[in-house]
């Protein structure tokens, strides 16, 4: 199966914006923040089409998420999610000593996983939250 | 307004008016405390009771949020942070933390924006999508605003777009008919366009990915991910009149840069707009200290400002009153009974991270949602109070959570601008019953913590 | 109802010409009264101690943006100076700009009881009384800025002198201030362009008036309005070699608009502009010129700006001289623009003895308090905390009364400045009448606040009691006895109620905000017009501007009926 190593890119979508104004536990914010966009090259390159799931993996987690082609290409190897619980699974906390984690510019590891499907947030929530 | 409900929102950019269309769909009315592992609806007294008891009984407790609240309610935050013995944090500490940090450094050439309204003609946006994250920035502040001395470029975008959509229909047209393409895409030409040269309004966006932003600008400058230190010390170089020694920066071509370097030094009033793409992004604080410096030192040669562009409505506000009240603008320490302050020791982001803390309090705040996972499962791990309206990933995970009402809808307050102008909000309908204001909610937490600790005194 | 007796201390109160007369004070209910029977009153034993007026600061920047701006600038400053938390009080932090409660709590220690935010651009109102409704212990008021405000400006030039009383009478109202404050007149407006005003007769840049024109407005603006307080101006050129002329013309430009002996302007940190010298090599002082003039004329008085030897920090609305300030020293600078109204500059900046310049600066003004013959022109300030934090007036006041405090203090600077120094030839030294004058009385006189700065009956009973004896202490030998006495003082009384004692906070409370409530005949009309200009002029809503009374947590608004 094809792997493609990229930048990890976090930020701010106007779908996530008005999405999380529906409400945290919403459809629309779920949906909106599960994504990825990525280059249309890169997802030729990793065979998948959009709309299919990939795995995306760094250094501190792994997750599943939806492919998205990006309206903003060329990036190669450049891939943006939008702020949001799955963004925060593959983010680095350490924070060189600025107190500031960084969420850009981080890489990670971007396989085809068709099979597997994109959990919602209360599935997210018990398998990457320890239950007291 | 109809019955006391919201139906129509005029002004308002499309974030802004989804908030007042649909604050009501997800949002919580009834207190909540964990039992037995469920969330079940208690009563307001038993859950501040609750609460109050969490605070005062730990030893490190963090008390985090803070920015989508009114300033009158952080008042009493730092108020009852100073009474546990507490951390007070911010958003900023994820966000614009280290942008303070620089500040802090070097300083800042900054103004409020409606100095820009009325005589910016150069525009920068860095690492910033005003599009997507501040919708109404480009139309009410700056490019195609009116201001006394500068016109709107909107006329000048709407000609420049007509025209770039004419000529793809008519390169795709051809290409139908000649069977093949004609015209390449043209997305990584370095070449600077004729409207950056005119006396006009001019805005250049600089990211690592063509934003909707970068479409209206007048030029895209595509930078190489984790470069922007190095195109910042090479333009800072260049506007001292020094000689770079390549041939390009971050993946530019220096004789662009030089152009751009007279564009900036021959501007009336320049503004250099920042986001997250500096302050992520490899370098975090030192991206912002070349930036403050940057335009500095183009006030040697012209007039130049710089601008952080802040998410989260009163994250300015919180660092404002945290400032007035304690000196320092976040990652707070109360627990030696005076206030300390060293981000990456005090960060709330660092103590989870090492574990320190015992116990939180988060307000109008989703750390778990934005926060990197390893540091909000110590949050979570730990007793939790949640004061929000809304029902959120982080207050699900809560042990007491406390509905309250929404800033700037139900209930007034102030708060503070990115330019940190002071602007009053507005109560425009009644909240619910059992959801008093974040101010009134901390208020009697704080009332009940100071009655807790004289007992066990 | 609260009664106290405070008996048998060296009372004085220079507004009702009391000079170290021993005798009882009686307060009742917030108020000095004629008398209150003793078995009814809680009785202070003030033998062997000085009774004055709680202090009254005309001039320090202690609330706002600007002063929030400093305080986020210099944690490096924070460190060093912490205060703890107690029963009683807030913790803090900060030597040059404390935070809220601790600026309010090291006020009071010293018996200060009133103090005046300078500088608030009204756009940003809001945040100057957030920020006074945290500073406890104080009643207190702000100044806004108003002479490069876009409406003066025009108005001005065009000659609508009513038209201008009517808006700066609707905007003391909306940002609830105290008094016109005038800054670098027309330099800040200049300053958008990045440049400057070069003396009081250049024009300002597509306005095409001139800083006299400006100062002369509203010096007449002032008096139409009946305002307590004249205006309040930073002149031009501030900081700058030569100055000493600009200082004398902006004084001089209204030297007509005088009636009688009441001052028509209020010249402030007189010091940073009493230079002479055509650069910093060249530098000296223009104390005697300014004192020649002030001596001379009863329109003008002043407060000093005295600078002291210590690293501080430095932030007033002049931004281009801010600018200048960065330029000469390379200290992080920060600049704040104000859309249509103002400037704002902070620079963090080091006094040392050895320097010609900085000790030439201390000296000058020394030398302004001791030429100025008549005490009740002229106020003692630090503009703190451009020339060093409030927390270093009693130094200020042991310079003031002992000969030998500055020959001390003389030996350690700079030779040049010492060598260039009127002090040696100035024998003059301040009794404690002319001390309790410049710190309180000729404080309240000049601002019109005629419930304070004295012990007369009807006065707000604001009294500060300091452990020292007139009639032992020579102050002039003594000068350290004075300095520690002022330092903490036995007890300071706010209001009628005891609320520090042996320089510790023993009942905080809050006080309360003076502003202008002025009523012209002729309000300035609120209509579409008005608003669609404001539009046009401020990236906020007209309705959003004005701050409502209730926004203020204890509002003490003074009825003022203006001439128009």
């Amino acid at each position: 199966m094809p792997k493609l190593k990229v930048y990890l890119l976090t930020g701010r979508t106007i779908d996530q914006g008005t999405g999380k104004e529906y409400g945290k536990l919403s459809e629309e914010y779920q949906k909106s923040v599960s994504i990825c966009q990525m280059d249309p090259e890169d997802i030729k390159f990793l065979k998948v089409r959009e709309n299919e799931n990939v795995k995306v993996t760094t250094e501190f987690g792994s997750i599943i998420m939806k492919v998205v082609k990006s309206k903003r290409a060329p990036h190669p190897e450049v891939v943006f999610v939008p702020y949001g619980p799955w963004a925060s699974v593959l983010a680095n906390p350490k924070t060189h000593g600025t107190g500031m984690p960084s969420l850009k510019g981080e890489m990670a590891e971007i396989e085809p996983a068709p099979t597997e499907k994109v959990l919602n947030l209360q599935e997210l929530l018990r398998t990457h939250f320890r239950r007291k | 307004m109809k019955n006391n409900i919201i139906v129509k929102v005029k002004n308002a950019c499309a974030v802004g008016e989804a908030k007042f269309l649909n604050y009501a769909l997800h949002r919580q009315t009834k207190p909540l405390i964990r039992k037995n592992g469920e969330l079940v609806e208690t009563s307001l007294e038993e859950a501040i009771q609750r609460g109050a008891e969490i605070l005062a009984n730990a030893q490190y407790p963090i008390l985090y949020g803070w920015s989508n609240t009114s300033c009158e309610a952080i008042r009493v935050g730092v108020e009852l942070a100073e009474e546990v013995g507490g951390v007070i944090d911010n958003t900023s500490t994820v966000c614009h933390g280290p942008s303070i940090l620089s500040i802090q450094d070097i300083g800042i050439s900054s103004c409020t924006l409606g100095q820009l309204r009325h005589r910016a003609d150069l525009i920068f946006y860095w690492g910033s999508n005003p599009w997507s994250a501040h919708p109404r920035h480009i139309d009410r502040y700056t490019t195609f605003s009116e201001g006394r001395f500068q016109r709107s470029a909107w006329r000048g975008y709407l000609s420049r777009l007509t025209g770039t959509l004419a000529r793809k229909r008519l390169g795709r047209a051809i290409d139908l008919v000649l069977g093949r393409q004609i015209l390449s895409p043209p997305e990584t030409e370095f070449r600077l366009p004729p409207t950056l040269f005119q006396n006009k309004r001019k805005m250049i966006v600089v990211d690592v990915r063509k934003t909707r932003s970068a479409e209206i600008a007048d030029y895209f400058l595509q930078i190489q991910p984790n470069k922007d230190y190095e195109l910042l010390q090479a333009l800072r170089l260049l506007i001292r009149d020094e000689e770079l020694d390549v041939d390009e920066v971050a993946g530019i071509p220096v004789e662009i840069l030089e152009e751009i370097v007279d564009i900036m030094i021959g501007c009336k009033l320049g503004i250099l707009f920042f986001g997250l793409g500096l302050t992520m992004s490899q370098g975090k604080l030192r991206n912002i200290d070349a930036a403050l410096s940057l335009v500095r030192d183009l006030n040697q040669r012209t007039k130049f400002l710089i601008m952080p562009m802040r998410g989260h409505f009163n994250v300015t506000g919180a660092n404002v009153v945290f400032t007035w009240q304690t000196g320092y603008p976040y990652a707070i320490d109360f627990s030696h009974g005076y206030p300390r302050y060293n981000p990456g020791e005090t960060s709330v982001t660092d103590i989870l991270r090492r574990g320190e803390s015992d116990a939180g309090l988060v307000v109008a705040s989703d750390p778990v949602a934005h926060f990197p996972n390893a540091a909000a499962q110590n949050l979570v791990k730990n007793p939790l109070v949640v004061i929000d309206p809304q029902a959120t990933p982080t207050s699900i995970m809560a042990d007491v959570v406390i509905p309250s009402a929404f800033v700037g809808i139900e209930v007034e307050g102030t708060a503070y601008r990115m330019d940190h102008v002071p602007l009053p909000l507005k109560k425009v309908v009644e909240p619910p019953e059992t959801c008093l204001s974040d101010k009134e909610i901390l208020q009697r937490i704080l009332v009940e913590v100071r009655r807790l600790r004289s007992e066990h005194n | 109802m609260t009664h106290l007796i405070i008996k048998n201390g060296f009372v004085y109160d220079p507004l009702n010409g009391i000079n170290g007369e021993k005798m009882d004070i009686f307060t009742s209910n917030g108020r000095i009264v004629e008398k209150v029977a003793e078995k009814e009153a809680k009785v202070i034993d003030a033998s062997g101690m000085i009774v004055m007026p709680g202090g009254v600061d005309i001039h320090c920047h202690i609330a706002g943006a600007e002063v929030n701006s400093g305080r986020l600038l210099r944690p490096e400053d924070h460190v060093k100076d912490v205060e703890v938390k107690t029963r009683l009080t807030r913790s803090g932090v900060g030597y040059s700009i404390p935070s809220t409660f601790t600026t309010g709590y090291r006020y009071s220690r010293m018996g200060y009881t009133t103090i005046m935010n300078p500088s608030m651009p009204p756009l940003e109102a809001r945040h100057t009384h957030e920020e006074l409704d945290d500073t406890p212990m104080l009643d207190k008021a702000s100044y806004p800025l108003l002479g490069d405000w876009w409406f003066v400006l025009e108005h001005l030039r065009d000659g609508l002198l009513e038209e201008c009383a009517a808006h700066v009478a609707w905007i003391m109202n909306a940002t609830k201030g105290y008094a016109i404050k005038i800054v670098n007149p027309g330099g800040l407006e200049a300053w958008s362009s990045g440049r400057n005003m070069r003396d009081i007769d250049d024009s300002v840049p597509y306005f095409n008036i001139t800083p006299r024109e400006i100062i002369r407005g509203l010096c007449k603006v002032n008096k139409l309005l009946n305002l307590p307080h004249t205006i309040h101006v930073h002149t031009n050129n501030l900081g700058k070699p030569g100055n000493y002329v600009t200082a004398l013309e902006t004084m001089k430009c209204v030297e007509d608009l005088a009636e009688g002996d009441r001052p028509v302007i209020h010249v402030t940190h007189s010091q940073f502009s009493s230079y002479k010298g055509s650069d910093w090599r060249t530098m000296s002082s223009g104390a005697e010129e300014v004192a020649k003039y002030v001596n001379h004329h009863s329109h003008v008085t002043l407060d000093v700006g005295q600078v002291i030897f210590t690293d501080t920090t430095t932030m007033t609305a002049d931004g281009p001289f801010q600018h200048r300030l960065y330029l000469m020293t390379g200290n992080k600078w920060v600049n704040h623009d104000v859309e249509t109204e103002t400037t704002a500059g902070i620079v963090p900046f080091r006094y040392r003895r050895k320097s010609a310049v900085h000790a030439t600066q201390w000296s000058i003004g020394l030398e302004l308090a001791l030429l100025i013959k008549d005490p009740w022109k002229i106020c003692m300030t630090t503009d703190h905390p451009n020339g060093g934090p409030f927390t270093a007036y009693p130094s200020i006041i042991a310079w003031f009364m002992s000969q030998v405090a500055r020959k001390k203090t003389m030996m350690k600077i700079s030779k040049r400045a010492r060598r260039n120094s009127l002090l040696p030839s100035i024998d003059r030294e301040y009794s404690f009448y002319e001390i309790a004058t410049i710190t309180r009385a000729g404080q309240a006189k000049i601002l019109g606040l005629k419930q304070k700065g004295h012990l007369g009956v009807g006065a707000d009973a604001d009294i500060a009691i300091y452990d020292v004896n007139p009639e032992q202490v020579d102050p002039s030998r003594k000068y350290k006895t004075v300095r520690r006495a002022f330092r903490k003082a036995a007890y300071t009384i706010k209001g009628g109620e005891v609320v520090v004692k042996d320089g510790q906070i023993v009942k905080p409370v809050y006080g309360k905000t003076f502003w202008l409530d002025v009523k012209t005949s002729l309000p300035m009309e609120v209509n579409d017009d008005l608003k669609q200009k404001f539009r046009d002029y401020w990236t906020i809503e007209y309705e959003n501007y004005a701050i409502p009374e209730r926004f203020l947590h204890a509002s003490a608004p003074i009825s003022i009926k203006a001439e128009v």
